[in-house]
């Protein structure tokens, strides 16, 4: 009989915090700049430079904090967490280490078996390192290149406690967290440019067993698909040592996401001792309530309560409810169109439809999109006043997310107008009739489904202008 | 008198009253330092092209607090555009892109760089042999040490090499080499000056302080250095008093504190007696003096040196080869190019610090050394805190001994013992200065150490000052053979 096993996983997320200026000079923290453009003396850690702390950091990291339910610390200090390596130019990071600026917090996440709090650990202020850069392959390079512009990003890690149990939690934490911290604008949490980033920590135990199995930590997983697959890669790698009668050890594993594997990369004897101090050219960080309450009541409507407004004023289901407010743009989105068009739910299906549906085709975010929620309101009035049928709207709607233009400019350059004329259509159902005999028998003989052929052709005869009542209503008539 | 021979405050006069020009000035000053350098060697750099630049720039109004005046700054200032090297081979080659704040306060009130002084190695050392370059000599008696580290700014100042000079203090590198080298040295309270741009050696003991002629010159030099800077969160914002206005004679009613713990120590005869000689002449002039206890000093120079190599291991971690100075040629992957670059770059005592520091953090030693080096840490700061309720001063010798031989002092554990005086004061944060108080039978300087609490440089300063105009030493300079 085989051993029933329980995964026990917990996450630290590194995030890059959307501040203009790093966390302790004054240069720009822009992505994609030309190498070691946005750099000074102090970010280089040249001799005799000292960190001046950004109070903007501490305010998102605070705010980070209350959204995850954190407890604020009053006292905290910044700490030196040493190690050489040439990203880093001082040879050392300053971090927070025993005095982190929020812990005790949670996120709650929906699972097969209902909602499930996450527990937070910490969230720490810490300093991003630069970028290697190999000349040529990494395994023939000749040399290496250093660009610092990063160093000195400001980050957060955020710690969970070891609470998800399968790698779909671990992953649903992830999408989670990201959704808040998109909701509070303090990340862009764009994880292929390395704004966000996660390490696992994963270990596995009998079922009923109380104490933890060996843990491996994982890294280099940059995407959530990731960090789900490289979580089931380890955990049946565990139960397969565990079966073959062997010890997991303790080690840090990188995934390697071409060979879908994760491969040891060091073991525990090789970890690290980085020497943490406190660091002595910051003052401690003394936050008293004022600050955090007045970050409090400025803290912006957060997905859960969002979810909730949604279903209460606008009186849309659950599922809608929790679709549209999925990323914050898409629920802005939501909320723009409905200001100008007041029917929640026909802005709803369009947005989670034919929207989501061009966005996914087009691999674009909500934001890159053309369509605003003033364009698709003025496409649904289109709609209501009979000038363009929901068939042609489609149409309509693609034009407008290809190309942002308005959908009455679209309508009229397209000659896309719906025929209300009846005499107009008069003669084109005519010739649809006599063009069609036998259709027009069956009908007569009690098959009245065969009218919707009819009305296709007719649509078709007038590339989907034809107002489809009008023309039904035509056909009957005249079949009758 | 020479102009080279003449305090900052005698030269502002003549400057003023267009007795003199900058440039006869500097023309004097660096005809001194043709002569004497060779013997003294105070210089890693000397400046003089830049220094004639500075004196064309400057108005004819003399408007600055300083215009005018030739200054040596040590090496572990950074200079915009001029080597800092911190007397290590590892920064032989370093020309930073920037100023520190003290050096451009310097600059703005008018004052004029000679040269980058000679030091032990990133300021670690009593007696500028630790250098990594070449040691200074003392120009009282060049067979001897000026002490350390600022040894090459104070030895500047007493040779006539320099009118006045800028120093850092971590455990006593203004104050004993001041002592040594007859002059006067202030160490500011920690976080009246800024240390933007000072080479860090240990962060929460450094302070940049003045070494000149007299203790009038230290309070100019002082009013312009000090202050808050927003480039360093550990300097306070405060209201800066103007140190010039405490140049009186009057210790009428003042409050000092001899710690018996100091004095009960085995130190040089001759030192003990030049101080207690100068304490008794403050007490003529209507200071009361008592004896007090200050029962953790016994502790300070242990816990000093755990807790200045460690952040000296960190501090010093940069020096890599990767981004600046000098890096390895001998190597064939990273780790190799760090270990070589530093094993060959950096000297012995720098080497044995970061190590000893390296040591104290790490995992499972941290409680037992760091940790507990900053529990006496706050003992020591308290025990000062309790007399300075009751003591305006306490006064001590700076030094147990009058200038050593160069070469004397072998063991790195004897030459810890040169601070045993001066380090309880950074341990605590608070200021302190050594002012020449007398001369032993070998005609070397011995030093008066006088300690304040908190902020306290006023009353400092002025207690100095009442003892220098009484013991009329202060014009005494030491004999150098000048070569031509």
């Amino acid at each position: 009989m085989t051993t029933e096993y329980e995964v026990i996983i917990g996450l630290e997320v590194h995030v890059q915090l959307a501040t203009e200026s790093k966390i302790f000079c004054d240069c720009s923290t822009e992505f994609g700049a030309e190498p070691n453009t946005h750099t000074c003396p102090v970010c280089l850690g040249l001799p005799g430079t000292l960190p001046v702390l950004n109070k903007k950091v501490v305010d998102y990291a605070i705010m980070a904090g209350l959204a995850l339910n954190c407890e604020i610390s009053e006292y905290s200090k910044f700490d030196r967490k040493n190690y050489f390596y040439p990203d880093l130019p001082k040879a050392y990071q300053i971090s927070q280490y025993d005095l982190p600026l929020c812990q005790n917090g949670y996120i709650e996440i929906e699972t097969g078996n209902g909602s499930k709090k996450i527990g937070i650990t910490r969230i720490h202020m810490e300093e991003d390192a630069g970028k290697l850069v190999h000349e040529g392959s990494i395994d023939r390079s000749t040399g290496s290149l250093v660009d610092y512009n990063r160093t000195g990003v400001p980050l957060i890690e955020i710690v969970s406690e070891p609470d998800m149990r399968s790698p779909a939690e671990a992953r649903e934490y992830l999408t989670q967290l990201k959704k808040i911290l998109e909701y509070l604008g303090v990340s862009d949490c764009n994880m292929e440019e390395g704004s966000l980033r996660c390490d696992a920590n994963v270990s596995i135990r009998p079922v009923g067993q109380e104490e933890f199995g060996t843990k491996t930590e994982l890294k280099n997983m940059n995407s959530f698909k990731a960090v789900e697959k490289a979580l089931e890669y380890e955990v049946e790698r565990q139960k397969q040592v565990l079966a073959r009668g062997e010890e997991v050890i303790q080690e840090t594993r990188t995934w390697d996401d071409s060979l879908n594997k994760t491969i040891s990369m060091r073991g525990k004897e090789e970890a690290h001792d980085y020497r943490y101090f406190p660091e002595p050219d910051l003052v401690p960080l003394e936050i008293d309530a004022e600050w955090v309450n007045e970050i409090r009541e400025n803290l912006p409507e957060l997905p859960l309560e969002r979810k909730e407004r949604f279903i209460s004023d606008y009186g849309l289901p659950a599922y809608d409810a929790g679709v549209l407010t999925d990323s914050r743009d898409l629920a802005d989105l939501f909320e723009e169109c409905v200001q100008a068009y007041d029917d929640p739910k026909t802005v709803s299906n369009w947005i989670m439809g034919e929207f989501l549906r061009l966005v996914k085709e087009a691999g674009i975010e909500v934001a890159e999109s053309k369509i605003t929620g003033k364009l698709l309101a003025k496409m649904l009035r289109l709609m209501d006043d009979g000038t363009i049928s929901s068939k042609i709207a489609k149409t309509v709607f693609e034009e407008m997310f290809k190309t942002g233009k308005d959908p009455e400019t679209i309508v009229e350059e397209k000659g896309l107008k719906q025929i209300s004329d009846e005499g107009k259509l008069e003669e084109i159902v005519d010739q649809i009739i006599l063009a069609n005999p036998n259709v027009v028998e069956d009908i007569k003989n009690g098959k009245d489904k065969a009218i919707g052929f009819l009305v296709g052709q007719v649509m078709k005869e007038t590339r989907g202008k034809a107002n489809p009542q009008l023309v039904n209503k035509l056909l009957r008539e005249k079949i009758k | 008198m020479e102009l080279y021979d003449l305090t900052i405050h005698e030269l502002k006069d003549k400057l003023a009253s267009r007795e003199i020009s900058v440039n006869e000035l500097l023309d004097s000053f660096y005809k001194r330092i043709g002569g004497v350098e060779e013997k003294v060697k105070a210089y890693v750099t000397l400046t003089e092209k830049e220094a004639r630049e500075s004196a064309k720039e400057l108005k004819a109004e003399f408007k600055g607090k300083l215009a005018g005046i030739p200054l040596a700054i040590k090496d572990n200032l950074s200079t915009e555009g001029i080597k800092t090297t911190c007397s290590s081979r590892i920064l032989e080659n370093y020309v930073p892109p920037y100023d520190a704040t003290v050096v451009s306060r310097l600059k703005e009130a008018g004052a004029i760089t000679l040269g980058k002084t000679n030091m032990d190695e990133f300021a670690m050392g009593s007696s500028t042999e630790n250098s990594g370059f070449f040691p200074t000599r003392n120009p009282w008696d060049l067979e001897r040490a000026p002490g350390g580290s600022s040894g090459g700014s104070a030895a500047a100042v007493a040779a006539g090499e320099a009118a006045g000079a800028l120093g850092s203090d971590t455990g006593g590198s203004i104050r004993q080499p001041a002592a040594f080298c007859g002059v006067v040295g202030l160490k500011p309270t920690y976080g009246l000056v800024s240390r933007y741009g000072l080479v860090a050696f240990a962060s929460s003991l450094d302070q940049i302080g003045p070494i000149t002629k007299d203790v009038e010159d230290a309070a100019i030099l002082l009013n312009v250095i000090a202050g808050h800077d927003p480039m360093d969160s550990t300097s306070v914002k405060m209201e800066i008093p103007d140190y010039t206005r405490f140049l009186k004679e009057d210790v009428q009613g003042m409050k000092i504190g001899l710690p018996r713990e100091y004095f009960s120590m085995d130190f040089a005869a001759e030192v003990k007696e030049s101080v207690l000689a100068g304490v008794q002449r403050l007490e003529e002039a209507g200071a009361k003096v008592e004896e007090v206890n200050l029962p953790s000093a016994d502790y300070a120079l242990a816990a000093y040196y755990i807790i200045a190599p460690a952040e000296a291991s960190s501090n010093l971690a940069r020096y890599d080869g990767v981004r600046y100075g000098y890096r390895s040629k001998k190597a064939h992957d990273v780790k190799e190019m760090f270990t070589n670059t530093r094993n060959e770059g950096f000297g012995d005592e720098v080497k044995r610090r970061i190590m000893l520091g390296t040591y104290a953090l790490s995992s499972g030693y941290y409680d037992a050394f760091y940790l507990k080096a900053q529990k006496v840490r706050t003992m020591i700061k308290e025990d000062f805190d309790r007399l300075f309720y009751e003591y305006d001063l306490l006064i001590s010798p700076t030094t147990p001994t009058t200038a050593f031989k160069i070469g004397e002092m072998t063991d790195p554990l004897e030459m810890y013992q040169a601070d045993i005086f001066t380090v309880p004061v950074n341990i605590a944060g608070i200021p302190a200065i050594s002012i020449p108080c007398g001369f032993d039978s070998n005609n070397l300087p011995i030093g008066l150490q006088i300690m304040g609490p908190h902020f306290g440089e006023g009353k400092i300063i002025q207690a100095a000052y009442t003892l220098e105009q009484i013991l009329e030493i202060k014009d005494r300079r030491p004999e150098l053979e000048v070569s031509v």
